[in-house]
């Protein structure tokens, strides 16, 4: 019996002592990360990508998404499709690019062409084959078992029997809702994918994602920068709440001093910018009155969705998700998001914005991806240093951004899932 | 103006290099123009792709070097602390085609990166739109082009390429 196997809980919870601990074990067990597969990859809600990734019949994009090879594409009707990235032949992967318009997709092993939905058009030698080969489902492409989409953001699920997205996301539709709006036209995938890896694992970066506490020590340097840049800063303080919605969702929403291209102004965007943001946070106004308005042009929103994608609608819009490749290993993908009608100033801003903060080049993410590898790193004493402590907050009636709530809420969700515990 | 050798340009590139590899980053700056700019953009981009409107890795105009650079000899710039060792190889060089007073330059590089016992390797070509003058060059614009696909290997660029 391995380690994992004797184990029935990977915390420790007492919620009168406020007491909430977790097994390093969780971060280091190759029985763990099996269980994860088992539990959460093949069982939840996983992000496939953005409609607006797909703009025209034909145009598709291959990637991993929880350790299958997808196809994902939008037909020749202009519906999207989620096919399994797989001939139904002898299995070679289909379309070997990572994006691209086609009018078919063809395996180059044998030489089967399939519709941009997956339908098995010809096969070289077809007369050798029974008549009604080309009818017989088996033929085709597989789609993926389940494929539904919220705002255009595109979700995938490998359990047939799951419930719908709408019900999975519940309370989260409210938070998609209030970042989704503030574009009048839509939100796109602005062009440009960030692709990186950490020598951490994959909760690692959950727990990062939403976590408020880290960033005046972790994130010294990039508020220095803030400090030093002419008119960086709006006149604004770090003030916000935290909030656990169900099913290992959670959000942070808050203010904060830095720019937002929708729509909180900042000295050094000057007169004109001034006028860009009255003008999109009037068209707010008008659109939601003032309340909503105000909720979506100045608090900040890390947003969490179980188990690996972050939608965070900070200084730019980012969406981000990771996978395991070993317990010490993630790869991450991040996009842009903006509004499709935004203008070329408002575009060029929250882009110059996201670098500075955002991704594996930015001011801030190489020292995440440092924090996170050092902790894994640590993992290495936990046979004798066994716990993570996330007990910051507990008890208290209204958490702080910086508190820790939203990790307790993916942990517990975490644990039911793997241990099998019904919720 | 007068000629300007292919080994003129790569006196100046090893001397970048070196730089970079002795962690003289203020000195390194001191390379570029008052309006230059420093990409390293996404890997699924167009060569010529702008960051106005792509998302790259690293979109920085003079000010934000600056204060790149700034950060980068600061001890709470946690991922090059303590600074890792880095090996910036130049090769290939082409002077391209003139533009104005400026040359385009492209150079093919692989760098090393090490540090906490692991080594990680970078490698592309630099486009460079250099200013002649006083016997040397400044930097106006260094574009890196990577050839990998994306940092998945790397997992960050935190050094300067």
């Amino acid at each position: 019996m391995n380690a994992f196997q004797r184990m029935n809980t990977a915390l420790m919870v007492d919620e009168g002592k406020k007491i909430f601990k977790v097994s390093r074990q969780a971060f280091v067990d190759p029985d763990i990360l099996e269980a994860e597969r088992a539990q959460i990859f093949d069982k939840c809600w996983l992000y496939l990508g953005h409609s607006s990734e797909l703009p025209k019949p034909g145009d598709f994009v291959t990637r991993m998404v929880g350790g299958r090879s997808i196809l994902f594409a939008r037909d020749s009707k202009g519906a999207l499709r989620a096919m399994l990235n797989t001939c139904a032949h002898r299995g070679a992967q289909v379309c070997r690019e990572k994006h691209g318009n086609a009018k078919s997709f063809q395996c180059f092993y044998h030489g089967w062409v399939f519709g941009l939905d997956g339908t098995l058009r010809s096969q070289p030698g077809e007369s050798s084959y029974a008549e009604d080969f080309k009818e017989r489902s088996t033929s085709n492409m597989q789609q993926v078992p389940r494929f539904e989409s919220y705002r255009d953001l595109n979700f995938i699920c490998f359990d047939r029997g799951v419930e719908s997205l709408s019900d999975y996301l519940g309370p989260v539709k409210e938070y998609l809702d209030v970042i989704c709006d503030q574009a009048e036209t839509g939100m796109t995938v602005v062009g440009g994918t960030q692709e990186y890896s950490m020598r951490a694992n994959w909760k690692l970066l959950t727990e990062n994602s939403i976590d408020g506490y880290h960033a005046l020590t972790t994130h010294a340097t990039y508020l220095d920068y803030l400090k030093s840049a002419t008119g960086a800063l709006a006149q604004v303080a770090f003030e916000g709440s935290a909030r656990d919605l169900g099913k290992g969702h959670a959000v942070l929403e808050y203010k904060a001093p830095w720019g937002r291209p929708v729509a909180q102004w900042i000295p050094s965007w000057g007169e004109e910018g001034k006028r860009e943001l009255s003008r999109l946070y009037d068209g707010l106004v008008k659109r939601f009155g003032k309340e909503r308005a105000d909720r979506i042009a100045t608090f900040n929103r890390n947003l969490f969705i179980f188990p690996n994608l972050v939608i965070n609608d900070i200084m730019a819009v980012t969406v981000r998700t990771y996978y395991p490749a070993a317990p010490d290993f993630m790869n991450i993908s991040a996009w842009a998001l903006a509004p499709k009608e935004e203008t070329e100033w408002a575009r060029k801003y929250r882009l110059f914005n996201f670098l500075e903060f955002l991704g594996p080049g930015g001011f801030a993410t190489p020292d995440d991806v440092e924090a996170l590898e050092q902790c894994q790193r640590g993992f290495r004493n936990s046979a004798e240093a066994q716990w993570n402590d996330i007990s910051k907050g507990m008890g208290k009636a209204n958490p702080s951004y910086d508190d820790e709530l939203q990790m307790r809420a993916f942990w517990s969700n975490w644990n039911d899932r793997v241990f099998r515990v019904s919720a | 103006m007068q000629t300007i050798a292919r080994t003129d340009v790569e006196d100046f590139l090893f001397a970048e290099a070196e730089l970079l590899d002795e962690w003289r980053l203020p000195e390194w700056l001191e390379l570029f123009t008052d309006d230059a700019i420093y990409y390293v953009p996404a890997t699924d981009l167009a060569v010529d792709a702008s960051p106005d409107n792509n998302l790259f890795y690293v979109a920085d105009d003079r000010f934000r070097l600056s204060e790149r650079v700034k950060r980068l000899m600061k001890r709470t710039a946690h991922a090059e602390f303590p600074h890792s060792r880095t090996r910036h190889l130049v090769s290939n060089v082409r002077i391209r085609k003139q533009i104005g007073d400026d040359l385009e330059v492209s150079s093919a590089f692989i760098t090393y990166r090490t540090k906490d016992s692991v080594t990680d390797t970078y490698f592309g070509s630099n486009r460079y739109r250099l200013a002649p003058g006083n016997g040397t060059f400044r930097i106006r614009e260094k574009r890196c082009l990577l050839d990998s696909e994306g940092l998945r290997a790397q997992g960050r660029v935190s050094i300067i390429l």
